[in-house]
């Protein structure tokens, strides 16, 4: 069963819809009994960096996501916040901690002087860097929907999986071991979005 | 590179689309989920549903469409009407939808709008604008559908929403809105200059040069329509093909 976290921020409908939609079963909890059990984790997108951890803190999640996913070894994907989550700290509205699987630190978008407009929202190619299965069938190139104004810098190139270009390039997607992080989100990227999702569920790191 | 958006808006009415002319008369137009899931096989970039519905009811059967569309096109949604408490705007995304905009609430009580982006991000929040042109033939802020003056001027209210926490502007031509004759590229322009977050330019288009004149001339980000989908034989495929003939950066198939 994949358990997508429910943190009471943003659009989780969409990402429990297209899991659905591609015949896989979900629970949307934010129980940490079900969530420390999971199979698969998925956690989703909207909100600021602060509200999303301190929710995950209340809730006492932290450890559950630390149970199923760094000793059992879960697949895991964060999608947009829950992939800048992955960092260890964050600048957005204060100075904030994150889980810190990913060394590296989520900073506003720095794209001064290119005359670009912040947030990064919209459709933009994404350079894949790394082979990795959850890319697999998706062309190099491949359009994303991005709505985002900080990104996740790690620190360990080896974590850096995608890239897309604003002005500079920018971190597409994150991960290692069992962990994958994208900053765009498939859930809203039509047929190249389904794909990765399924290329997520059928994963065995 | 990040290509333009393309955005069909659809206006909502007790749970039918309709479409009006300088924000009056309105016409159905139809089932707004057939609607959606044409847009999204055509690959329209993003969609934008605008609520004028001030029913209890509506407001129910505006759920149920946004419930409907996200549960089937995996593309980013935009909605907006009647959004005045951050209770509504949860309620709305937990529903299927992206980002939220705002347009009266914000005007009557700015400080919704840094509540929104403390709590959703900044990037979930839009700030929708309508406006037209005054007796003394300035440009003004209307609320309540075109219906209430505020004696804002467009451009500095979109940068105190810019300053608040608003990560786009959707701006509206009350004027040009469903007349078919191209946008109002000097407003569009004099705000997409000054602000440094997108603007989605809204209100005039007739044909698929319009939507190139957004960008080019007018230096929006995005560009939205309604009227041209329904009442002309262009759609979404015809414009991206278009725009990306003038060399606009668009996603194709």
């Amino acid at each position: 069963m994949i358990v997508i976290i429910d943190y009471g921020l943003g659009n989780l409908f969409s990402v429990a819809k297209a899991f659905e939609s591609l015949g896989a079963p979900v629970t949307v909890s934010r129980d940490p009994t079900i969530v420390g059990a999971a199979e698969r984790i998925v956690l989703p997108g909207v909100g600021a960096f602060g509200n999303g951890i301190r929710f995950l803190k209340e809730r006492k999640l932290i450890p559950a996501l630390h149970e199923a996913v760094l000793k059992r070894g879960v697949p895991f994907l964060g999608i947009c916040l829950g992939m800048q989550l992955l960092a260890e700290h964050s600048t957005e509205y204060g100075e904030h901690q994150g889980f810190g699987w990913v060394f590296g630190a989520v900073i506003k978008l720095d794209i001064t002087g290119a005359g670009l407009k912040i947030p990064h929202i919209g459709w933009n190619q994404v350079i894949f860097k790394k082979e990795h299965p959850l890319f697999l069938g998706i062309k190099q190139g491949a359009d994303f929907y991005f709505v985002h104004s900080y990104e996740l810098q790690p620190t360990d190139l080896e974590d850096l999986l995608a890239v897309s270009h604003y002005g500079k390039e920018m971190t597409a997607a994150v991960g290692r071991k069992n962990i994958v992080g994208v900053q765009f989100h498939p859930e809203k990227s039509q047929d190249n979005g389904l794909k990765l999702l399924r290329n997520f569920i059928s994963w065995k790191p | 590179m990040l290509n333009i958006r393309l955005i069909p808006t659809i206006l909502l009415k007790d749970g039918r689309m309709v479409k009006t002319k300088q924000f009056g008369v309105y016409k159905d137009v139809g089932n707004p989920k057939t609607v959606a899931r044409i847009y999204d096989a055509q690959r329209a970039d993003e969609l934008i549903f605008l609520d004028i519905t001030a029913t209890v009811e509506g407001r129910r059967l505006l759920l149920e469409v946004i419930r409907s569309v996200a549960e089937e096109c995996f593309m980013p949604l935009t909605v907006g009407g009647g959004i005045a408490a951050t209770t509504d705007a949860r309620e709305i995304l937990r529903n299927g939808a992206d980002k939220i905009a705002i347009n009266t609430a914000a005007v009557n009580r700015p400080e919704f709008l840094d509540e929104l982006a403390e709590t959703f991000g900044r990037s979930t929040v839009v700030a929708s604008i309508d406006y037209k042109q005054n007796v003394r033939g300035d440009n003004e802020v209307f609320t309540h559908r075109g219906t209430r003056a505020t004696g804002l001027d467009p451009i500095s209210w979109a940068l105190e929403a810019e300053r608040r926490g608003a990560g786009e502007i959707f701006l509206t031509c009350i004027d040009r809105e469903g007349m078919m004759i191209g946008y109002d590229l000097e407003t569009v322009r004099s705000v997409a200059e000054i602000v440094h977050i997108p603007v989605i330019a809204h209100g005039g288009v007739g044909t698929v040069q319009d939507l190139v004149d957004g960008i080019v001339i007018g230096k929006a980000s995005a560009v939205a329509a309604a009227s041209i989908f329904h009442f002309t034989d262009q759609s979404v495929f015809k414009a991206h093909a278009h725009m990306k003939e003038k060399g606009l950066p668009v996603r194709l198939l």
